[in-house]
C-alpha cells in the first residue's frame, strides 16, 4: 500500500490525562465524514470515514514497517506536571511546536523553533543520547526524533542578552 | 420430587451447567431455585457494559469468579465512534476489587482501561489468573509491570489488538524467577523490543506454556530458541518473519519446527519472506489454524503452504491469495470451517489482485463444512451469491464486503437483493450478516422475512427507505445488534417498533435520516432504553426537532442514564434532550 493510497493519518493530540482517551490517534481515511446519506450518486471513497470496514489495528499493523511509538515527557518552566509527546506520529517540527502549544500554551515555540528569531517567550530544548542539552531545531526532524530523550521548554533568559548562552550548564 | 432436593444437591446439580444461556433459563424457574443459582453462579457475561451496574451484578453475583464486559460499540473498530465516548472499566475493577477478592478471569473488550486498574487488579486478587484485553486502550506497559510483577499465579495474558502505550520493552522483565504459571501470552500488538533474555527465561520456566504470540520486534533468527524452550506449544504468533539471506537461520528455524509435535495454529508473518515458508511444512499437516493476513506473500507461495494443511479448519489471509489460491484450498482443506479474507490495497484505483467472486463460489462448492465467512472483494453476482446459498446452506456467518459502496450485480447491474435473499432462505442457521453492494427494499424484505435467527446484522449504503428498516425490526425474531450507516432509514421505522428494540442488546444508526423529535418520542415511549445522540456540531438544544442526528446509539439498561458521557453526546430523558 502506497503511503498516498492510504490517504491521510490524521494525529489530534489534545489535552487530556496521559492515558485517558484524549492521546488517542485517529486514522482517517481521507478527510470529512460522508454527508447524511441522500441515496443517490457514489459517495468518493476517500472522503467516507470508516469505509471499507477495516479495524483500525489492522490498518495500522498492514503499514509497512512497523512504526515504533517514541514517547518522550515534556517539561516547562513554570508547570508542575510534565506532559508526555509521541514523536513518531509527528511528522516535523511544525507538529512538534503546535504539540507543544496545545498541551502548554506557549504560543510561538514552532516558529522558534525554525527560525533564531526571538520574538518567542520560550524556546524549546532537548536531551540527546549522550546527555547534552540542545536546541531543538538544528538537525534534520528524522535525526532528532531518533536521538530525543526528553523535551524542556525554557522562558528565555534575557540576562546575557542572548538567551541561549549557559545552555550546555542546564 | 423436585421439591424435596435440599439447596445443596441442587447446587451440585447446576454447577454442571456452564453456559450462560442455561444458567439464565435455571434461574427463571423459580424464586428458590434462582437464588441457589445465584449464589454458585461463577462466570457472567455482559454485553454492553453499560447496561447493567457493577453494583447490580455484585448484589445479584456474590460469588463470581470470571467477568467478561464489552464496551463500545463494534463501529468503534472503524473510527465512527468519536474518542472519548466510554467504555471505562474503572468502576467495574475498582468495585470488583472490594467484593471479589477472589476473582479470577477479567475479560474485556473495546473498553478503556488505566494503569491504575491494572496496578489495582494485580493487588487486589490473590488468585488471578486470566486477563484477556480486546481491542483496548487507556493504559500503557506500566500497568503491564504490575500484572508481571504481582500476579503470582497468573496463566494468561492476552493483549489482543489493543492500543497500549508501549513505553518500554521493560515490563516483561518483571515477572519474578519463581513465576512459572503461564499458559497463555499474546504480546502482538506491541511494537517495542521486549528483552528477548527475560522473554526466553519466561518461556523456559513455563511448562505449561501452550499459546505464544510475538510481536513483530521479535526477530526470526531467535524464533527457533524459543521453540526449543516450548516444543509443547499449541499456538504460536511468530514476529517478523524475515531474515535477509541466512541459511542458518532457515536451517534452525526448520529443526526447531521439527520439534513442536503440538502445534496447531500459527499467525504473525509480519513481513514474510516466502523463502523462510518452507522451514515450517513438518507442522502443516497438524494445522487447524492459519492466519497469513498481515503477511503479503503471494498467491504460488500461500498456495504451496496450503496444499500442505488437509486439517486446516480456520483460514485468514489476504486477498493475494486470489481465485487461484482459492481453488486450492477448496481442493485440499475439506475441514474448512471459517475463512477471512482480507483486502490488501484499500484504495487502488486499479485493481491488481486476481479476487473476485469466483475464489468464494470455490471454496463453497469445495469445502462441505464452511460455516463462517469474511471475504473483501471488488465484484459481485447475484448468481454467484445464489450458489454459494445452495452449496453452503450450513452457513452461520456471512460477511460481504464489496468495497465499492453500492456496487451492483457487475454481470446484470441489478441490485444484489435476490443474491443476498437466497443466503437468507437457504442458511437457516444464519446468526450473522453484513451486507454491501447495491439493495434496495427488497434484500430488507427478504432478511425480515427468512433470517428468523439472525442475531446481528450490518448494513451499510443500502435501502430506499423505511420500509428497510421495518422489515428487519419486525421480521428478524432473534436480532439482537443491528448497526447501520448510510442508509435512508428514519423516524417512521424507528417509532413503529420501539417495542423491539427493549428485546435487543443494541441499535446504532450514524448518517441515516432520525430526527431529533424521533430520539425524544422514543426516549419517552421506552423508559428502559438509553438513548444517546452523538453529534460533534454542538448543542442540540438550539436545533428544532426535526434535524436529524449524527449517530445515534440505543441500548436496553437497568442502569439508567450513564453519567459518564462527554459532551458530545446527549441523552434523551423524560424531560427533553438533557445532558447529564
Amino acid at each position: 500500500m502506497g503511503p498516498q493510497g492510504l490517504g491521510l493519518e490524521i494525529t489530534e493530540l489534545r489535552l487530556g490525562l496521559p492515558g485517558g482517551s484524549g492521546e488517542k490517534k485517529r486514522v482517517v481515511s481521507g478527510g470529512r465524514e460522508a454527508d447524511v446519506c441522500g441515496g443517490e450518486g457514489k459517495k468518493d471513497m476517500d472522503m467516507v470515514v470508516g469505509w471499507p470496514p477495516v479495524c483500525l489495528y489492522r490498518q495500522k499493523k498492514s503499514m509497512g514497517e512497523a512504526t515504533r511509538k517514541m514517547y518522550v515527557k515534556v517539561s516547562m518552566d513554570g508547570a508542575p506536571i510534565l506532559r508526555k509527546v509521541d514523536l513518531s506520529c509527528l511528522k516535523g517540527y511544525s507538529e512538534l511546536g503546535m504539540a507543544l502549544e496545545n498541551l502548554f500554551g506557549c504560543y510561538g515555540i514552532g516558529e522558534a523553533m525554525k527560525a533564531e528569531s526571538e520574538s518567542c517567550e520560550y524556546i524549546a530544548i532537548y536531551e540527546d543520547k549522550d546527555g547534552d542539552w540542545m536546541l531543538v531545531g538544528d538537525v534534520p526532524w528524522l535525526m532528532f526524533i531518533e536521538t530525543c530523550k526528553r523535551l524542556r521548554i525554557k522562558r528565555r533568559s534575557y540576562s546575557n542578552g542572548v538567551g541561549l548562552h549557559g545552555i550546555n550548564n542546564y | 420430587m423436585v421439591y424435596s432436593l435440599p439447596e445443596e444437591v441442587l447446587e451440585h446439580v447446576f454447577s454442571f451447567i456452564t453456559s450462560d444461556k442455561d444458567r439464565n433459563a435455571v434461574s427463571l424457574v423459580c424464586k428458590s431455585w434462582y437464588e441457589i443459582e445465584r449464589w454458585c453462579r461463577r462466570k457472567v457475561f455482559v454485553g454492553n457494559c453499560y447496561a447493567v451496574s457493577p453494583g447490580i451484578m455484585i448484589r445479584r453475583f456474590p460469588e463470581l469468579r470470571a467477568v467478561e464486559l464489552k464496551g463500545k460499540p463494534h463501529f468503534a473498530d472503524f473510527n465512527l465512534v468519536p474518542d472519548g465516548w466510554g467504555g471505562y472499566a474503572c468502576s467495574w475493577i475498582d468495585e470488583m476489587s472490594r467484593a471479589y477478592p477472589w476473582l479470577e478471569e477479567i475479560r474485556l473488550k473495546r473498553m478503556v482501561v488505566s494503569d491504575e486498574s491494572l496496578e489495582l487488579i494485580s493487588t487486589a486478587f490473590k488468585n488471578f489468573k486470566v486477563l484477556v484485553l480486546s481491542s483496548c486502550e487507556g493504559f500503557s506497559t506500566d500497568g503491564l509491570s504490575a500484572i508481571a510483577s504481582n500476579c503470582r499465579n497468573l496463566k494468561e495474558l492476552d493483549l489482543r489488538e489493543s492500543e497500549v502505550m508501549d513505553l518500554s520493552g521493560r515490563w516483561l522483565s518483571h515477572f519474578p524467577d519463581t513465576f512459572t504459571s503461564l499458559e497463555s501470552l499474546n504480546i502482538s500488538c506491541l511494537g517495542s523490543e521486549v528483552s528477548f533474555s527475560a522473554l526466553e527465561r519466561l518461556v523456559a520456566r513455563s511448562p505449561n506454556l501452550k499459546t505464544l504470540r510475538l510481536n513483530r520486534a521479535v526477530p526470526l533468527g531467535k524464533l527457533s530458541t524459543l521453540l526449543h524452550q516450548a516444543p509443547q506449544l499449541v499456538e504460536l504468533g511468530t514476529g517478523a518473519y524475515s531474515s535477509g539471506i541466512r541459511s542458518d537461520v532457515y536451517t534452525g528455524l526448520s529443526k526447531a519446527f521439527l520439534g513442536c509435535k503440538e502445534l496447531k495454529g500459527l499467525s504473525g508473518f509480519w513481513d514474510a519472506d516466502p523463502s523462510y515458508l518452507p522451514a515450517l511444512y513438518s507442522v502443516c499437516s497438524r494445522l487447524t489454524t492459519l492466519n497469513l493476513s498481515y503477511s503479503t506473500i503471494r498467491s504460488p507461495d500461500i498456495t504451496k503452504v496450503i496444499g500442505q494443511c488437509p486439517n486446516l479448519q480456520r483460514l485468514w489471509v489476504l486477498d493475494h491469495i486470489e481465485d487461484s489460491g482459492l481453488n486450492a484450498l477448496a481442493l485440499s482443506c475439506k475441514n474448512l470451517q471459517e475463512l477471512r479474507v482480507f483486502p490488501s490495497d484499500l484504495y487502488a484505483a486499479d485493481v491488481n489482485v486476481t479476487l473476485t467472486e469466483q475464489g468464494l463460489v470455490s471454496v463453497s462448492q469445495g469445502c462441505p463444512k464452511l460455516q463462517s465467512v469474511l471475504y473483501f472483494c471488488h465484484q459481485m453476482s447475484n448468481s454467484a451469491l445464489i450458489t454459494i446459498a445452495k452449496n453452503r446452506p450450513n452457513l452461520t456467518c456471512f460477511r460481504l464486503c464489496i468495497i465499492e459502496p453500492r456496487t451492483p450485480d457487475y454481470l446484470t447491474h441489478e441490485p444484489l437483493d435476490i443474491g443476498f435473499g437466497a443466503i437468507v432462505k437457504h442458511c437457516k442457521n444464519l446468526n450473522r450478516l453484513s451486507l454491501s453492494g447495491l439493495l434496495t427494499d427488497r434484500v430488507f424484505e427478504y432478511i425480515g422475512t427468512h433470517a428468523k435467527k439472525l442475531e446481528m446484522l450490518s448494513i451499510a449504503f443500502a435501502g430506499d427507505s423505511d420500509l428497510g428498516l421495518h422489515h428487519v425490526l419486525s421480521g428478524c425474531e432473534s436480532l439482537k445488534k443491528l448497526e447501520i450507516r448510510d442508509c435512508p432509514f428514519g423516524d417512521t421505522a424507528l417509532l413503529a417498533n420501539v417495542a423491539k428494540l427493549a428485546t435487543m442488546r443494541s441499535l446504532w444508526m450514524s448518517s441515516c435520516a432520525v430526527s431529533i423529535g424521533a430520539c425524544k418520542i422514543l426516549s419517552q415511549k421506552m423508559p428502559m432504553l438509553n438513548v444517546e445522540v452523538i453529534d460533534e456540531n454542538g448543542s442540540l438544544d438550539s436545533r428544532l426537532d426535526s434535524c436529524l442526528v449524527e449517530k445515534l446509539y440505543v441500548y436496553r439498561t437497568v442502569a439508567g442514564p450513564r453519567s459518564d458521557m462527554p459532551g458530545y453526546i446527549w441523552t434523551m430523558d423524560r424531560e427533553s434532550a438533557n445532558r447529564i
